[in-house]
């Protein structure tokens, strides 16, 4: 089992951030690398087990379902049921902690997945620099003081 | 039922502050609350069901035990068991995280309790500012980093950091925004950085970054940098008053070039030294807070001031605070031809001492001889306890000074007079290991282990040991010798000479 983890500090209330990320059907609104979404079947975006459809904007298409979703913790879990990274057993968390000196927002994004042994650091180059902390960079930037 | 919980950003690497945060017995040393602190049963302080019994600075005891503690996740837990305020049924858990896009570091200290109704609020209110906000800060200030949570502007004076390399290749992902240092165009200055502790290879000169001085503080640049062994032990990590990276160095003489805004009775062009914390002093240019500045007067050049203050301060707490030396009290004063020992063969002996010196050859003893010393003991030929003894007629010396530690400590003690005092306030050989204290019971021997800055990191308490010793050097009680001069970019050969005993009396670095 590989495991990846990356986490940043977002300027802005976990409130504000988690109005953000809790849309699970919200990439294109946020990760930069996010071309368009959709929820099949209709489903709420919010209701466990609905799976989101997306497409890269270098092309590749991914299939995740939502595994949790807490308002409590400020947290979501899905996992991959579709893509062209060659990854099996993928589960990722993306959560978002309150830090109170200075109302500000610790986002946490990790994963953990099974790939051939050669693939692994590519994998994990490519999951945490290239995928999660971009999207973090942008994140903290959509919020930049 | 209520809930604290505080949470902070430290712009350190988690292993530092986990480093600090895992020793359940290490609070006193960095929380301002804690006066004093032991664990219960003398228990390794990381042990689960461990218990620590500290006192608090106003003067409550408490015990506190701990729980749970994992290095994996860095997380610890732990319950109040006595305490002097109705916390009832407190348990606190602190949380490390790090931060991948900075190297920061995300600390989380959070807690339950029941307190009576009437108190909620006044006791909340003590644990979320008294304990964890003045805890963040106490190791903040610590690890002498900025502080990334806060706005730019009410950030406190950013600690000396490497400057940026230039020419790195840009990265693909945008650079982090409010952890990345500001990209303003920013001075830089030549200075001695300590990136790993180590040996006096460690010690290389680099350009880094030079902010503006804060308000209360004043860039000097120096004209010359005194070396001391306490450098040596912050460059390997012995005292940790240095964080790699950092720049060592605790004591020069210089010209302001530039005042704060809060400053007043400080001039540009004025002529000033310090010796005392932070380090930082092996630089061209510096920032360093003004209230423990001393001024310069045209009798006292820069490089005995950077030669000498440092030691007179500390020869003067050594003689007349630590112990009180009085007229007829025979001293024995190890190194005597060391930086520091010139001073206290000089002033011992002004004080009306008789003065016993040991040094390691015959030019050091003639150096001494000079000086003053009643007596001079050759130790590499001669038993030194021996001699004192001989000296004295089986007396033994009253007090002895020891700054080289491992290689003297037991011959001091058999050289001390009955109720003697041995102030060990070095270990240039190494550090004396442990010893039984009721052996000390055989001569009712006291002794002392002063630290620097216990008793010079405040104006009111600095202040009269500067007087003394420039009254002192004045009154030609004390001389200085003309130091030894290396380059400030040969700081590892000063170093190197210092700790292979090559050298007598003082070494100072010439910008």
């Amino acid at each position: 089992m590989t495991k990846v983890y990356v986490s940043s500090v977002i300027p802005a209330p976990a409130a504000d951030v988690w109005k953000v990320v809790r849309d699970f059907n919200g990439l294109p609104d946020w990760a930069p690398f996010v071309a368009e979404s959709r929820i099949e079947q209709n489903a709420h975006a919010d209701r466990i087990g609905c799976i989101r459809s997306f497409t890269l904007k270098d092309g590749g298409r991914i299939r995740e379902r939502l595994l949790a979703l807490s308002d409590y913790d400020l947290s979501c879990s899905y996992a991959i049921l579709e893509s062209p990274m060659q990854v099996e057993n993928y589960v990722a968390t993306l959560s978002l902690t309150p830090i109170t000196d200075g109302n500000l927002t610790l986002a946490e994004w990790q994963a953990e997945f099974d790939c051939t042994p050669e693939r692994e650091a590519a994998l994990t180059q490519q999951i945490g620099s290239g995928v999660f902390q971009a999207a973090l960079t942008a994140l903290k930037q959509r919020f930049g003081r | 039922m209520v809930q604290v919980r505080q949470s902070t950003i430290i712009d350190a690497p988690i292993e530092e502050v986990w480093a600090i945060l895992r020793d359940f017995n290490g609070h006193d040393r960095w929380h301002p609350a804690i006066a004093s602190s032991e664990i219960d049963g003398g228990e390794p302080a990381d042990a689960v069901g461990a218990v620590r019994h500290f006192r608090l600075a106003g003067g409550g005891e408490l015990r506190e035990q701990l729980l749970a503690l994992s290095d994996k996740e860095r997380r610890l837990s732990y319950c109040l068991l006595e305490a002097p305020l109705p916390l009832m049924g407190y348990v606190a858990s602190i949380r490390l995280k790090p931060v991948t896009d900075g190297n920061a570091t995300f600390w989380e200290w959070r807690s339950e309790f029941h307190p009576p109704a009437h108190r909620r609020d006044e006791l909340v209110k003590l644990v979320a500012e008294d304990i964890y906000r003045a805890g963040f800060a106490a190791i903040r200030n610590l690890l002498g980093r900025r502080d990334a949570a806060m706005p730019a502007e009410a950030r406190p004076s950013p600690a000396i950091m490497p400057s940026r390399p230039t020419g790195v290749a840009p990265r693909s992902i945008p650079a982090p925004s409010i952890l990345a240092p500001p990209r303003d165009t920013r001075e830089t200055t030549r200075a001695i950085l300590v990136e790993r502790y180590g040996g006096p290879d460690v010690l290389e000169l680099k350009e880094i970054a030079l902010p503006p001085p804060a308000p209360s503080e004043v860039r000097i640049r120096h004209m010359a940098i005194g070396v001391n062994f306490i450098d040596v032990y912050c460059r390997t990590g012995f005292f940790d008053l240095l964080r790699p990276p950092g720049v060592p160095g605790m004591e020069a003489a210089g010209v302001i070039e530039a005042v704060g805004a809060a400053i007043s009775g400080l001039s540009v062009g004025d002529r000033v030294a310090y010796a005392c914390p932070p380090v930082g002093a092996y630089a061209e240019r510096r920032n360093m807070t003004a209230d423990l500045l001393v001024r310069l007067s045209d009798d006292i050049s820069d490089e005995v001031a950077a030669a000498s203050l440092l030691k007179g301060v500390a020869a003067s707490f050594l003689l007349h605070d630590v112990h009180a030396v009085r007229p007829g009290e025979v001293v024995l004063i190890h190194a005597a031809a060391g930086g520091i020992g010139q001073l206290l063969v000089q002033w011992a002996r002004h004080l009306g001492a008789t003065v016993i010196a040991t040094v390691s050859s015959d030019d050091k003893a003639r150096i001494v001889e000079r000086l003053g010393a009643h007596h001079v003991i050759v130790y590499s030929r001669e038993d030194f306890s021996e001699a004192v003894m001989r000296l004295t007629a089986g007396a033994g010396a009253n007090v002895i000074y020891d700054a080289v530690g491992v290689d003297t400590f037991a011959g001091s003690l058999a050289a001390l007079a009955t109720r003697g005092h041995l102030v060990s306030f070095g270990q240039a050989s190494g550090p004396v290991g442990t010893w039984d204290i009721d052996r000390l019971a055989s001569k009712s021997i006291t002794v002392s282990r002063p630290n620097y800055a216990h008793y010079t990191d405040t104006p009111e308490k600095l202040a009269p040991h500067v007087d003394r010793f420039f009254t002192a050097f004045r009154q030609r009680a004390v001389r200085i010798g003309q130091p030894a001069s290396y380059d400030l970019a040969k700081a590892a050969d000063a170093h190197r000479d210092l700790e292979t005993r090559k050298t007598s009396g003082a070494l100072v670095l010439l910008p």
